[in-house]
């Protein structure tokens, strides 16, 4: 299979090889890594065509472009005699079309005029078109990989481009500032896109997101040809009324003029207004056979208790009975208000798994994202279902926290093994409060100050272990699995 | 909210989720609306096998829209066959992008994904229970007694 040089964005390096694969999944082609760091831009991959590269570059938000690889070496005298090599016998292809030849560099540069040497310096082969830096029929480029701070370049590709991705532009056209509606709590526009291609939306897929807010990740999921549809425990942010995040804004902005602004309206299904715990929507029950899910997809970002409450339906206390008898009373009233309660954020990461193996269809996939402490074990807090196989987990580090965008595949029937489904009841954090029930809210609003002393100790206790026996063949099984 | 979406709401009430009348909704009072899209084939041959065919019916009979045929369609039946020489066996088959939808398609379009309602009722068979549709946006959080 020929080799390409994906040029990726250096930036969510995580997320990365993630989405180059998802993208491949979805396409239906095989990719193979051939070279990949997460200190580079550059990557090599395998791939059967030059159409099966167009199909994964041209959704893919991290990547900028891909080029076929044709030389590369440490210093011009190999890169020179690679591309003579590896790429002699296409060059009469391409003798009389019109070109560009650029140059480009990471973590470095050239003049204007070292880069017209650089250019000269292939005139073995032999073009003959004009030169065209405007759509022009091929496209060669130079890439110089630095060191940081380094004069000369550490290593060389030579690529003929094969597409560009529509990163910059989709960066542009769904950028939040420019956004009709949006809330406190929208998600980055980039992070909306990657979540949607890394969850395997296409056409004609249907996508559902229990915490639309303002409806960011739907919309995501629509731009790439899902139809879509959403829920909010609160009403206010689906129809609009609540105003916007932005200042002096006044008026009707709703979840519905997102869609209109982007053109994807027709996409849209709706929304309506519910609660995870007491969703409205069909779930088959267990004993049922498995496979009567209808979703082909689920993203969301979950509430984490901290800038958006974590609330469900319910009062924090019972209710006494006169309690009750006055809601029944009441509910029907205008500006009747149901209760609500704070909530255990691991209790509503499992439900939402489990609500995700009731509906998802086989191989359906469900993408979420999770905050956590920086200094917890993340391995062992990942929630997990045995229908459900986690199939990446992506991380966005901030200072002292993080969050991860957590992705499963509805394994099939065949694949769960049977009384798998009769899971032990799980012990939840108990209390009434938000801060007793939520872990990494408490953390959170502590400045996680109680976990840099136990870090410490962690990182001791590590170092030792480390030293008494070979552990590390297993960690590194462990992160070649993920 | 499209019609769709009632393909998959049952009463919220976890009592309700294994009474077989929960499920579907009936709309009461409602207002409707149609909101022009473009067809989406792909879609509808995806979602076609999971749509709960009697279950839609009903609902459209409530509705009184134009009844649905009494047997779901076929993938096939969603294809307009090709007007331009059908009888030419060995070109090469219609690209996916290039199938027209039927008037089956269509129809089905028109109702499902066309099709809004805005304001009204959605009512459960089983406890009676009513959740408000406002501005298309249908409201199911239960009152304190219910939880």
């Amino acid at each position: 299979m020929p080799e390409y040089l994906v040029r990726l964005a250096q930036a969510h390096e995580s997320f990365r090889k993630v989405e180059l694969q998802a993208l491949a999944d979805v396409a239906g082609v095989t990719l193979q890594f051939v070279k990949y760091e997460e200190d580079s831009p550059y990557c090599i991959v395998n791939l059967c065509s030059d159409s099966a590269a167009r199909k994964i570059i041209t959704r893919s938000i991290l990547a900028q472009g891909i080029y076929e690889l044709w030389g590369q070496g440490s210093t011009y005298r190999t890169l020179h005699q690679s591309v003579r090599l590896l790429s002699g016998f296409q060059w009469p292809h391409y003798e009389n079309a019109s070109f560009r030849f650029t140059v480009e560099g990471y973590r470095g540069g050239r003049s204007a005029s070292e880069q017209r040497d650089i250019i000269d310096s292939f005139s073995y082969m032999a073009l003959k078109g004009q030169p065209r830096m405007r759509l022009p029929d091929v496209a060669f480029r130079v890439f110089e990989d630095y060191d940081l701070d380094a004069k000369e370049p550490k290593y060389l590709y030579f690529g003929r481009l094969v597409a560009e991705s529509p990163r910059n532009e989709a960066k542009r056209t769904f950028d939040l500032k420019k956004r009709h509606y949006i809330s406190t709590t929208s998600m980055d526009a980039e992070l909306t896109l990657l979540t949607a291609n890394i969850a395997h939306v296409a056409p004609g897929k249907l996508f559902y997101d229990p915490f639309m807010g303002t409806g960011g990740f739907p919309i995501a999921c629509a731009h790439f040809g899902a139809v879509v549809f959403g829920s909010d425990i609160d009403g206010r942010t689906i129809r609009g009324t609540g105003g916007s995040a932005r200042r002096g804004q006044t008026g009707k902005y709703d979840v519905v003029g997102n869609f209109r602004q982007y053109g994807i309206e027709s996409s849209y299904l709706g929304a309506f207004v519910s609660d995870l715990t007491n969703t409205p929507l069909r779930i088959p029950p267990p004993t049922m056979d498995l496979t009567t899910g209808y979703l082909d997809g689920i993203v969301c970002d979950p509430p984490y208790g901290i800038r958006e409450g974590l609330k469900v339906l319910g009062s924090r206390q019972a209710l006494l009975e006169t309690e009750k008898q006055t809601h029944q009373d009441q509910y029907k009233a205008p500006g009747y208000i149901p209760p609500k309660r704070p909530y255990s954020f691991t209790a509503l990461l499992d439900d939402i798994l489990a609500f995700a193996v009731a509906t998802l269809v086989e191989d359906g996939r469900i993408s979420m994202w999770m905050p956590t402490a920086n200094d917890e074990d993340i391995e062992l807090i990942i929630p997990s279902h045995p229908c459900l196989e986690l199939t990446s987990v992506c991380v966005q580090a901030f200072n002292k926290w993080s969050r991860r965008l957590l992705t499963y595949r509805r394994r099939r029937e065949s694949e769960v093994p049977e009384g798998t489904l009769e899971s032990a009841k799980k012990e939840y954090e108990k209390g009434t409060r938000a801060s007793e029930l939520n872990d990494f809210r408490r953390k959170y609003f502590q400045g996680f100050k109680e976990f840099e002393s136990m870090k410490k100790e962690f990182v001791r206790l590590k170092m030792n272990s480390r030293a008494t026996e070979e552990t590390v063949g297993t960690a590194e099984e462990r992160e070649a699995r993920t | 909210m499209k019609l769709l979406t009632l393909n998959f709401l049952t009463c919220a009430i976890k009592t309700c989720k294994t009474n077989s009348a929960s499920f579907p909704l009936h709309p009461r009072d409602a207002e409707l609306e149609i909101v022009e899209a473009d067809v989406n084939l792909p879609f509808l041959k995806n979602i076609l096998p999971r749509l709960m065919w009697d279950e839609l019916r009903g609902i459209c009979t409530e509705l009184g829209l134009p009844e649905l045929p009494a047997t779901p369609p076929t993938p096939a039946d969603l294809i307009q066959p090709s007007s331009s020489t059908p009888e030419t066996t060995d070109a090469a088959p219609i690209a996916e992008a290039d199938e027209e939808p039927s008037q089956t398609a269509k129809d089905l379009h028109r109702v499902l994904l066309e099709t809004c309602i805005q304001e009204g009722k959605l009512v459960c068979g089983a406890c009676e229970h009513e959740y408000a549709v406002k501005e298309g946006v249908a409201n199911f959080l239960l009152p304190g007694h219910l939880v």
